[in-house]
């Protein structure tokens, strides 16, 4: 037992030094997650902050100045133009120098001041749809805000009903609090099956597999060996990630870090999984490669990092249970944002530790069944 | 001898176009007997469309949603209706609000409608008050849902005023019109990520370790002391896997057309000539990486890095660039995927508005030509 | 030399100098340092030297593919520096590792390199049948090139090289790994070429029997010029210093020739048939007597006794390279390696055909065959790598297929080509297959310090192996096969590629191991290396076609044409001779030995 176990160390410390000691394969693992994770963490986010739009104002009253600076008073609306004609509408459209036209029309204030209510035009450039849909949502929500001040102000009464809401775990409802959890499952899962897939087939491709073949190694060292570095490098990259979201982004960590990695565990477990199961598919580190991205586009599509998985039809969602990214996801964004605990995230982890005993014994079969 | 240099002008054209023709004809082999190769270029395509078109949606519907009525009062009950008729809510009915917070704890549900005890008191007096908890995580979710509820609620309050006293008030209806997608079919906002993904994948991918293969087994030495330039070469690397592309391409529109029902409003000849354009940049990215680094590991995430990663987050096929920060957009502004976006969007919905499509091809023809002087300097017919 | 007064020569270097820069060290290393030399039209010019010697960077910059620090080199007149498409439309050029296109049939690979070359219809249409007739590829044309014998793929490679009549052929090391046979045949079309269309060739090699056949020897060491003129003159060097003795009935020739080499005035000995062929630092002194004990006899000089006088005066080493173990294992005469009726097949494809043979403790037992005969195919077996279809085979005592991984502790294996960890160094090497083998704590250092110092690898311990010179990985693999003292060591064509002193290193240290008790299974393309055999077996098609001991074999080929056959004369006779029963018996001819394995 012991035996085996200095072998398993010997053949992690052989891969770890074979990866570690090119200054550029050493970067090509260390810098990319950390880079995407500052970038998208930024740019993956469905909030808005900058939205041009034009106006095109036939009223020119009192109230419609006051709805117009309530819009540019918010911090998310930048008035590019003021339109004179109906017909510039399309123009400014068209060019994408606008992605909202707000038409008032020449009634505005007098129905308003009628109490029969007033209306307004909102054009919006639907070539990306669901920017267009948030923006015209933050419309409406300033026009909402607009409609009370301006009720109250002009002796209306208020509404019958009162909503109050209030968002758990991220108050001020910001994207980037989702999105950067999540990457921290995303980020890791590509190098990490990539670099098991890749370690094997280059043994191939140089020959160093059959001299590895012709020593004591079991089938089953053999596989620990080569699974215990990727893990660890995946492990890295997740704790660089974490670091990112909580001291460059600030997200507040709710959780235990113990639950976090117990689950990320699970999750790498699995992933070497896959990509040992590759590797016993290519033959080169070029169909190492390829083949993995085969696997992790649908993956990451698939995944609930940036669209919904409960918006899919069911026959997909019932696919997704063989993807480990989306249990991956659930579980990093549950332990950071709402600190679930080990209990409540059984969902997920008993299908990837399922996952993880299905690859890693079909895997040790193949390796086993092709050593002899 | 036959130095094919040293013929007339147009048997050296001859003899070119025969050795282009040969480096192209070997490399479609490869390309045929990799099973990899067929994975990426026609495999991944087709699971990208099935996904595309049956997988991915944005649309809120069917959001399982806790109502607490503490009271079972005819106006807690016919609020709870409003819920259930409609069709983005699947209410569940709890008495008090501890099992809700649970609910929504488990993810069994994304958010919680309070009606207090006393809401029927208040609603008479004009003052009722309604509380919403939304599961924050996915914020922009819990936004729509926000908005959902607000537009149940009010169509509620609406009836009840119907059919109570007509007062008067000041409310301003937004009349929203979406151009392009008048529908608000998600299908129209999808299909240009899944061309832009296909392409990035089938330019960029199986190009990025070519070179790096040749190197390594030993192929370019003997073909480097031929009478062959390294231009051509490049070609032969090129044509292939631009077909590649084009078949890719070819199976998207068609998907778009006849699968997805997406209107293509502008010429086909633009979104072809502006494609071509697209994947000429992706080869180019992956040919420059590969003669670049010689190392296959690298070459492959310096490859995801360059091209598969930006073409999914920062093309603005999905996140709004406009809302990025400046550092982020300037980077965008290095990468071809944002130009090719703003194209397919164009050329898909809204027609030939040369005001977008002038600018942007300029830009992918700007890179296109950069990146072929750079891969000309990249390849030189020298071990060095 | 008899270059005409107005024609440049076909390749003119003038102090040339090529520096590299290893990633970790700061001064950068010369790979040729001040070389003039010339090849002549219409000549067979050959290039020889030890490893790292600068011939294969000659040979680049020849090519257009480097550019020269310093110094000027002329191809056919023009400036390569200058103008290197001008020269590359006008030669040919086989680096080392001819890159065929492994995913193309042969035809695809020459229609390719026709096609660029700007070889037309009608040329092809002449030329095509002769390239087949002269490489034996007709029945392959449809064949993918990975799938070829490595010969083959040899011979395929050259068929591309010469699919037009270039001004200029260079030939980088072109017969290495190929068998005899092929190289044979290689020899006869390169040949072919020079003599009937006034070919001008520039080639390098190791095999120096190849070299004493052209017209021309450049000797390169160092990056510097130690000889260029005719073999003649290298041979006529040892002049009165040749000789070969003759063994002590029933003692192998290696023992002899083991004695030899530590006289300090023998400058080289290696068997030679059923002799011991030496060569002696100085002339023999008039009343000298120290061969007065040795059946010796002076005969007339080759190339390679030249050779390695030459190569002796200016560089030291490779001389004290014997082995010892710390556990030597006592001689029995019980068989360890046992082979009974073995078959593998690949499909419907029968590499192995029905094989027996046994090897007993402390032989070294010699593996002979053409490429694609099936010899990796046994290797891959006995060392478990490979399931057999049928057949028994034992090894240490036990049956492969059912032992446990512990048995393979046993072996020690050296792989054709080197399969050591590039980007580790040669120390982490060690450490990782000291670990491998369960060696730990002192016993660990103690076999690392030992490998470091048998095979003199102490100074190059922190270097990156992917950086070190051929000669120094194959020290590097044989010393990581060797630290957990294994009872039987594999080695598959350990010496290819090899120069000749690396050649005799390594036999140093292997019959010095097997004097010690361990046993060696070994292949080689070298003949004149199966004299160090106690035993070989010649195998073909998959089948063994004669098995003995060296003497026994070469018996085999005596005729009253050669009554002294070599073991490279046997080897050919018992082939061909095998071939021409199995075409008379109507298989397809060829069809089977040139399939390679299926790794």
């Amino acid at each position: 037992m012991l035996a085996a176990w200095l072998r398993i160390l010997a053949l992690s410390r052989k891969e770890l030094l074979a990866v570690l000691k090119d200054r550029r394969s050493r970067l090509s693992l260390l810098v990319p997650p950390i880079v995407q994770a500052l970038i998208f963490g930024y740019a993956a986010t469905y909030d808005l902050n900058h939205v041009p739009y034009a106006v095109l104002d036939q009223d020119h009253s009192a109230a419609s100045r006051q709805l117009l600076s309530g819009l540019d008073g918010s911090g998310v609306f930048e008035r590019v133009a003021d339109l004179q004609r109906l017909g510039d509408i399309r123009a400014f459209i068209d060019a994408r120098r606008a992605l909202l036209v707000l038409q008032i029309d020449q009634n505005f204030e007098r129905d308003l001041l009628s109490g029969r209510g007033a209306a307004l035009q909102l054009i919006a450039d639907g070539r990306n749809s669901n920017t267009a849909g948030t923006a015209m949502g933050y419309v409406t929500s300033i026009v909402g805000r607009f409609s009370a001040d301006w009720g109250a102000a002009h002796g209306f009464a208020p509404p019958a009903v009162q909503l109050i809401s209030r968002a758990w775990f991220n108050p001020n409802l910001e994207t980037r609090w989702f999105m950067i959890p999540g990457m921290i499952g995303m980020l890791t899962l590509i190098q990490t099956m990539m670099l098991t897939g890749m370690s094997v087939a280059r043994e191939r491709e140089q020959g160093t597999f059959d001299q590895l073949l012709v020593t004591p190694f079991r089938a089953y060292e053999i596989m620990a060996g080569k699974a215990l570095p990727s893990m660890l490098v995946g492990a890295i990259q997740a704790a660089g990630v974490l670091l990112v979201a909580q001291f460059w982004f600030h997200i507040p960590f709710a959780g235990s870090y113990l639950t976090l990695f117990i689950g990320l565990l699970l999750f790498l477990l699995a992933a070497v999984g896959i990509g040992l199961l590759l590797s016993a598919v290519a033959a080169t580190m070029q169909q190492a490669m390829l083949y993995s991205m085969l696997l992790i586009t649908p993956f990451s599509l698939l995944s609930g990092l940036s669209t919904p998985l409960s918006s899919m039809p069911s026959a997909v969602q019932y696919l997704t249970a063989i993807n480990p990214l989306r249990y991956a996801i659930d579980i990093t964004r549950r332990v950071y944002l709402e600190g679930a605990g080990l209990g409540l995230l059984l969902p997920d982890l008993w299908p990837l530790a399922l996952l993880a005993a299905l690859t890693l014994a079909t895997a040790s079969w193949i390796f086993r069944h092709r050593m002899q | 001898m036959t130095a094919p240099a040293s013929g007339s002008s147009s048997g050296a054209w001859r003899a070119k176009w025969r050795r282009v023709r040969a480096l192209v004809l070997k490399e479609a082999h490869q390309v045929v007997r990799d099973p990899s190769s067929i994975a990426i270029g026609v495999v991944l395509p087709v699971i990208l469309i099935l996904l595309f078109g049956y997988g991915l949606s944005l649309d809120v519907k069917n959001v399982p949603l806790a109502v607490v009525i503490e009271q079972a009062t005819p106006e807690a009950i016919d609020l709870e209706a409003g819920f259930a008729l409609s069709p983005y809510f699947r209410p569940r009915i709890t008495q008090a609000m501890p099992p809700a917070q649970l609910l929504l704890l488990e993810h069994r549900v994304d958010g919680i409608v309070r009606i207090p005890a006393d809401f029927s008191r208040h609603v008479s007096s004009g003052d009722a008050v309604l509380q919403l908890i939304v599961h924050g995580g996915d914020a922009n979710r819990a936004r729509i849902i926000e908005g959902y509820v607000q537009g149940v609620v009010a169509d509620w309050s609406a009836r009840q005023s119907a059919a109570g006293q007509p007062g008067a008030s000041a409310t301003v209806n937004v009349q929203s019109r979406l151009w392009f997608n008048e529908a608000d079919n998600s299908s129209y906002f999808l299909v240009p990520g899944l061309v832009v993904l296909v392409m990035t994948l089938i330019g960029a991918l199986l190009t990025a370790m070519v070179m790096a293969r040749e190197w390594e087994r030993g192929t370019l030495e003997a073909l480097l002391v031929t009478p062959v330039r390294s231009e051509e070469i490049l070609l032969g690397k090129t044509l292939p896997y631009f077909l590649l592309a084009l078949i890719g391409f070819a199976l998207c529109v068609l998907a778009s057309q006849f699968l997805f029902h997406v209107p293509l409003r502008g010429s086909l000849w633009v979104l072809l000539g502006a494609s071509m354009l697209y994947v000429l940049v992706a080869l180019g990215i992956g040919l420059l990486i590969s003669s670049w680094v010689k190392n296959q590991l690298v070459a492959s995430q310096l490859t995801m890095l360059a091209t598969f990663m930006p073409a999914f987050m920062l093309s603005g096929f999905l996140f709004d660039l406009r809302s990025m920060p400046i550092v982020v957009r300037l980077i965008t502004y290095a990468l071809p995927a944002r130009y090719y976006v703003a194209l397919l969007q164009s050329v898909f919905l809204a027609g030939d508005v040369w005001t977008v499509i002038v600018p942007n091809t300029l830009a992918l023809a700007a890179m296109a030509a950069g990146l072929a002087l750079a891969s000309r300097a990249a390849m030189s017919k020298s071990l060095e | 030399m008899n270059a005409s007064a107005g024609e440049p020569p076909a390749l003119l270097a003038q102090s040339l100098r090529k520096s590299f820069r290893r990633a970790e060290q700061a001064a950068p290393v010369a790979a040729l340092d001040g070389v003039s030399l010339r090849a002549h039209h219409g000549e067979l010019t050959a290039l020889v030297g030890p490893d790292g010697a600068g011939k294969t960077t000659l040979m680049r910059l020849a090519a257009g593919l480097l550019r020269a620090d310093g110094g000027t080199l002329q191809v056919l007149g023009i400036d390569v520096a200058g103008e290197p498409q001008q020269v590359q439309d006008r030669i040919s050029y086989m680096p080392q590792r001819f890159g065929l296109y492994e995913d193309l049939s042969v035809a695809e690979n020459l229609d390719l390199y026709a096609d660029l070359h700007g070889v037309g219809a009608d040329e092809r249409a002449e030329r095509y049948p002769a390239l087949m007739a002269m490489t034996a590829l007709a029945p392959f044309r449809t064949r993918l090139a990975g799938q070829l014998s490595g010969g083959m793929k040899q011979k395929l490679g050259l068929a591309c090289t010469l699919v037009r009549s270039p001004q200029l052929l260079l030939l980088d090391e072109p017969t290495v790994g190929v068998d005899p046979l092929s190289r044979r045949e290689l020899w006869d079309i390169v040949r072919r070429l020079v003599a009937e269309q006034g070919l001008t060739v520039l080639l390098s090699t190791a095999y120096l029997d190849e070299a004493e056949r052209c017209g021309r020897v450049i000797l390169l060491h160092q990056g510097q010029v130690l000889f260029e003129g005719a073999p003649q003159q290298v041979a006529d060097r040892a002049m009165g210093r040749s000789f070969t003795a003759v063994p002590a009935p029933g003692q192998p020739a290696r023992m002899l020739q083991a004695r030899l080499l530590d006289q300090p005035d023998i400058i080289d000995a290696v068997p030679d048939g059923a002799r011991v062929r030496f060569v002696r630092a100085a002339a023999a002194p008039a009343g000298d007597d120290s061969l007065r004990n040795l059946d010796a006899a002076a005969v007339p000089p080759r190339f390679e006794d030249g050779f390695m006088l030459l190569l002796r005066s200016h560089a030291e080493g490779g001389r004290s390279a014997s082995i010892s173990v710390s556990r030597p294992i006592a001689h029995t005469r019980e068989a360890v390696v046992s082979v009974q009726q073995l078959v593998r097949r690949f499909g419907a494809f029968v590499a192995v055909d029905r094989i027996t043979f046994d090897v007993r403790r402390g032989e070294i037992f010699g593996l002979l065959g053409p490429n694609g005969a099936g010899k990796t195919t046994t290797f891959r077996m006995l060392c478990g790598l490979l399931a057999p279809s049928d057949g028994a085979l034992f090894v240490a005592g036990a049956d492969v297929r059912s032992a446990p991984a512990s048995a393979r502790a046993r072996l020690g294996y050296v792989a054709q080509k080197f399969s050591l960890y590039g980007p580790l160094s040669v120390q982490e090497n060690l450490e990782f297959f000291a670990s491998a083998y369960g060696l730990r704590g002192d016993g660990k250092r103690e076999r690392i310090a030992w490998a470091l110092r048998q095979f003199e690898l102490g100074a190059q311990a922190r270097t990156t192996s992917a950086q070190l010179p051929a000669g120094f990985q194959q020290r590097l693999a044989m010393a990581a096969a060797l630290l957990h003292e294994p009872e039987i060591l594999f080695l598959d064509e350990p010496t290819s590629g090899a120069d000749p002193l690396a050649r005799r290193a390594f036999w140093r240290r292997i019959t010095a191991l097997a004097e010690q008790g361990v046993t060696v299974i070994v292949t080689t393309h070298f003949m004149q290396e199966a004299e160090y055999c106690d035993r070989v077996a010649i195998m073909d098609a998959g089948q063994v076609l004669a098995q003995g001991s060296p003497a026994e074999v070469r018996e085999l080929a005596r005729t009253d044409a050669t009554p002294e056959p070599s073991m490279e004369d046997a080897f050919i006779a018992v082939v061909e001779q095998a071939r021409a029963r199995s075409r008379a018996a109507g298989s397809v001819p060829g069809e089977q030995h040139t399939q390679a394995a299926p790794r």
